[in-house]
């Protein structure tokens, strides 16, 4: 066989028009990348190996239409990865920047502004030798990390940028995202009774305290957007923001009550109690070190930002910009979704750096005395809204 | 029955003592706000009883050890919270008969001091509720401020 | 929120399972030193507590024995490292007694400074602990961001830090030095202004308050009783103190209040202290105006023997902490035959148990931050 162009197996293909596009009629945005990038990639190998054995199956094998698919779901994953993973350091470097400056220092200087630096301490973690204290439940302790960490990233990864940029698009992908949300706790429990350890074991208790207070005035703020909005999909959400007005307008109660919620799902000050350092000395994380300490930090973060995703996406009108022509909105909704995720995070760096740590008896009456009350309250204003034909 | 003095004097605490006691307290040296007096180590639980009780002397600031060497002392700190006065008891202990009463059951600040002047120089404090160690190991067996035991380069 | 007080005792039921010792320390975010609380808790609720102390024993008082008079001034500033002067001074008084000499008046106020500087220092660093003990950093970094203004006034007058090495017997060691006035008086009013940062943080969160009111709460008579000393006495409703009860150097001639709350709590407890601050600023103000009408030339220092003839002496003053007092059994010889050192905090740490318990483990944190730890001291 005569010598074959690169360009017969380099072709950029329309993604959709493969048969075995995953996302149905949708459009997706990192899918397509990801597929152009295996365009190149295997398209490349294949043309090599075309050129020393001419017409051999292995090349046709490379760029046929599932082969392709296969490998872009691959990419696909860690182009996604990847974006949310830089979206989180940026996060931390913004709390240590932010914490910083309100209590009278710098924050961290060294490297494009202090960026590099949590480069530098997730490569400090990783280097630490991997230490198992003697009598912990091997199995468990190292399972229930895993897992803690696991799902962190998995919500972490479901949640969608703009309609152009998600992994799933379910019907129900809020309530699959908050399902997800209120499994680390569990893990905890468990793993503070796996490490064999007091502290650990109250720690780990205080996550299931904390998470029998949280959860429920959650859910019932998450049914009341949704009713709302009138569907449980993230999508439909956003859109019926935008036809009306943000739903902290209307759900101002549920709004605030929301970021304090939030603030307590993703464990963080006042609601650290499950990791209390004054009394606890690291709470459930106490018997873990090095690079798994590295990585629970890690997920900590991530669960942060997924509250932050939570909170833009069901009140301050997800990717869209209010007012603006469809254009506009189709510019870089991701980047406005980022910017307003990463204000409300903003919002929660001040918490931190002006609130002290709350009681565990003072975290079981504020999730069952004021929020649950609060949540129900707006839920009742949402329902006359709705009957009065407003919304 | 003495009734409750709770802004003493120093000339009404010397009285008192007198009265109460006898010779069995002899108060040496009188300041300002400052009563100091010698007591028969038998008696001073009573002393101190009747020094917290009547007398007011709500807060017992220090109780100390002492080695004279032909005797050990023990000396309380006892003070008045409503006229900021202090008498200072000191008890001499013979050498062959380390016991005293304990007076932490008079007042709850003394136990610590108790158990350091225990561990320090080894007088024992009878009715304590809990005589061990504090500062120095459980397994230290000597006394280290006693005079007997030298620092280095202590004659 | 809960803001009622909890009693003293809250009844944990008679089964004695699920009950546990956890041991707190020495090496424990919570405890400001090397010390250890051995709680038993019945879930959060601690039952029973032991303090354990005594890994810093260094035996001070038997080395005294072993050194001259004047070479145990710079020992002295090790018993506390946050409020040094105060100890170095209470050392000089008890000399100074036992040689029954009065040391000039100048010498006096300016050891008055030195204290209440100490005062100040050691009260912004205690701050600084109850915002980690909390959970909050930047209570703790402002604080800090305070308590240097105060240091750098250490430096003016003596040199150091820290460890200051300031008072002599008989005086002190040197005059204030060119512009001392200047700074101090600069120094306080920056500091009555900027400490408002950090006390409006706290007392405008509902968090920090809810946190410390109704936690550790004692009587008067179980703290009198108890020999619990120093600010947190006087936020217990013991109204003492031993510069205006039983005044040394000449505390007895300026003017200013001792704050005294009968809450009991915590939060009197931090109360007390903030307010002790702003008294410790009007007392210095005050010195500084007596030094500077007593003259440049007026005498700091007195000559004294290197003997102490045999008799026995004591001073008390009042510590940061609480009330220190110095017995010294001197012989005629120009060491000490005994010197024996009374530390607030050893006897404040001792009423540990009475404090916690029944209180949440929560709050075992905040409780102990408002007794102010110093190693140093307590095991001497």
């Amino acid at each position: 066989m005569a010598y074959s162009s690169i360009l017969n197996f380099i072709t950029f293909d329309d993604p959709t028009a493969n048969p075995f596009y995953p996302f149905g009629g949708a459009y997706n945005l990192p899918f397509d990348i990801s597929y152009k990038l295996w365009d190149i990639i295997g398209g490349l190998i294949a043309w090599l190996i075309n050129l020393i054995l001419p017409g051999n199956e292995l090349s046709q094998w490379l760029i046929c239409a599932e082969v392709s698919n296969a490998f872009a779901l691959i990419i696909f994953m860690l182009i996604i990865f990847i974006v949310v993973f830089v979206c989180t350091l940026l996060s931390l470097w913004m709390e240590r920047k932010v914490l910083g400056r309100l209590m009278d220092r710098r924050g961290t200087m060294i490297g494009l502004k202090g960026f590099l630096q949590c480069i530098a301490d997730g490569l400090k973690t990783f280097m630490k030798e991997n230490v198992i204290p003697k009598k912990v439940d091997k199995m468990t302790y190292m399972w229930t990390l895993s897992l803690v960490i696991g799902t962190s990233v998995l919500i972490a990864c479901m949640v969608p940028l703009s309609p152009r940029w998600f992994v799933v698009d379910y019907g129900t992908g809020l309530l699959i995202i908050m399902a997800l949300f209120a499994l680390a706790p569990f893990f905890i429990l468990v793993s503070g009774w796996a490490q064999n350890n007091k502290y650990s074991l109250i720690g780990g208790m205080r996550a299931a305290e904390l998470m029998i207070s949280y959860e429920v005035p959650i859910l019932i703020m998450i049914a009341t957007t949704c009713l709302l909005a009138g569907s449980f999909n993230i999508g439909a959400i956003v859109d019926a923001q935008f036809n009306s007005t943000w739903f902290f307008i209307p759900q101002i109660i549920g709004f605030i009550t929301f970021i304090f919620c939030a603030t307590a799902e993703a464990e963080r000050v006042p609601f650290d109690i499950a990791e209390a350092e004054a009394e606890l000395v690291e709470g459930w994380q106490t018997e873990y070190a090095g690079m798994k300490w590295g990585l629970i930090m890690l997920a900590e973060y991530f669960r942060g930002y997924v509250s932050c995703a939570m909170v833009v996406i069901m009140y301050l009108g997800g990717w869209l910009i209010p007012f603006a022509s469809a254009d506009i909105n189709g510019l870089i909704p991701e980047i406005v979704f980022l910017l307003k995720a990463w204000f409300v995070f903003f919002v929660m760096i001040i918490l931190r750096g002006a609130l002290a740590r709350v009681r565990t008896d003072q975290i079981v009456n504020i999730g069952w005395k004021v929020f649950m009350p609060l949540s129900i309250v707006n839920l009742a204003i949402v329902l006359v809204l709705k009957i009065g034909g407003i919304y | 029955m003495a009734e409750t003095l709770q802004n003493p004097t120093v000339g009404q605490i010397t009285e008192h003592l007198r009265n109460r006691f006898g010779d069995k307290v002899a108060v040496t040296k009188t300041e300002e706000r400052r009563v100091y007096a010698k007591v028969r180590k038998e008696d001073v639980f009573d002393v101190c009883r009747f020094i917290h009780d009547e007398l007011t002397f709500e807060h017992a600031t220090s109780v100390l050890g002492n080695d004279m060497i032909d005797r050990l002392e023990v000396v309380y700190h006892l003070s008045n919270y409503y006229t900021g006065t202090m008498i200072e008891l000191t008890a001499d202990l013979p050498l062959d008969d380390l016991h005293i009463e304990s007076v932490s059951s008079i007042w709850s600040g003394a136990n610590w001091h108790e158990r350091e002047t225990y561990e320090l120089f080894g007088i024992v404090f009878d009715n304590h509720p809990k005589l061990e160690r504090l500062l120095t190991p459980d397994t230290y067996e000597f006394h280290p401020f006693r005079k007997s035991y030298k620092l280095r380069g202590q004659p | 929120m809960t803001d009622e007080k909890q009693s003293v005792c809250i009844d944990c039921g008679t089964a004695d399972t699920g009950k546990m010792w956890v041991i707190m320390g020495p090496q424990h975010p919570f405890s400001h030193g090397l010390w250890t609380l051995k709680a038993q808790i019945d879930g959060e609720i601690v039952t029973d507590a032991e303090p354990i102390v005594g890994y810093l024993h260094r035996g001070w008082e038997k080395e005294c024995e072993n050194r001259t008079y004047p070479k145990i001034i710079p020992m002295a500033d090790r018993l506390c490292y946050a409020a040094s002067m105060t100890y170095t001074h209470l050392y000089c008084l008890t000399v100074e007694k036992a040689l029954g000499i009065e040391v000039p008046d100048k010498a006096k106020y300016i050891r008055m400074v030195g204290d209440e500087i100490c005062r100040i220092q050691s009260h912004l660093m205690w701050l600084a602990a109850v915002g980690t003990d909390l959970g909050n950093l930047t209570v703790f970094l402002w604080a800090m961001r305070e308590r240097e203004y105060f240091m750098d006034l250490n430096v003016r007058l003596c040199g150091a830090r820290m460890t200051t090495n300031f008072p002599r017997i008989g005086g002190v060691r040197n005059d204030t030095t060119e512009l001392f006035d200047r700074d101090i008086l600069r120094c306080i009013d920056l500091f009555e202004k900027s400490i408002w940062d950090t006390i409006s943080l706290i007392d405008d969160s509902s968090i920090f308050i809810s946190r410390m009111r109704g936690t550790g709460y004692l009587t008067r008579e179980q703290c009198a009783n108890l020999g619990i000393t120093g600010p947190a006495m006087r936020g217990t409703g013991v109204d003492f103190d031993v510069r205006r009860d039983d005044p040394y150097s000449n505390y007895d001639k300026v003017d200013y209040e001792v704050p005294v709350l009968k809450d009991g709590d915590s939060y009197a407890r931090y109360l007390v202290r903030i307010e002790e601050m702003f008294q410790s600023c009007k007392i210095i103000k005050q010195c500084m105006q007596k030094i500077g009408a007593l003259g440049k030339n007026a005498p700091y220092r007195l000559k004294t023997p290197s003997n102490v003839p045999a008799g026995r002496a004591f001073a008390r003053i009042e510590d940061p902490r609480g009330e220190s007092m110095m017995y010294l059994v001197a012989d005629g010889t120009d060491k000490p035959y005994r010197l024996k050192v009374r530390s607030p905090i050893f006897t404040n740490v001792s009423a540990s148990k009475p404090l916690v318990q029944g209180s949440r483990i929560a709050d075992v944190p905040v409780i102990m931050a408002m007794i102010d730890m110093c190693l140093g001291e307590t095991d001497r």
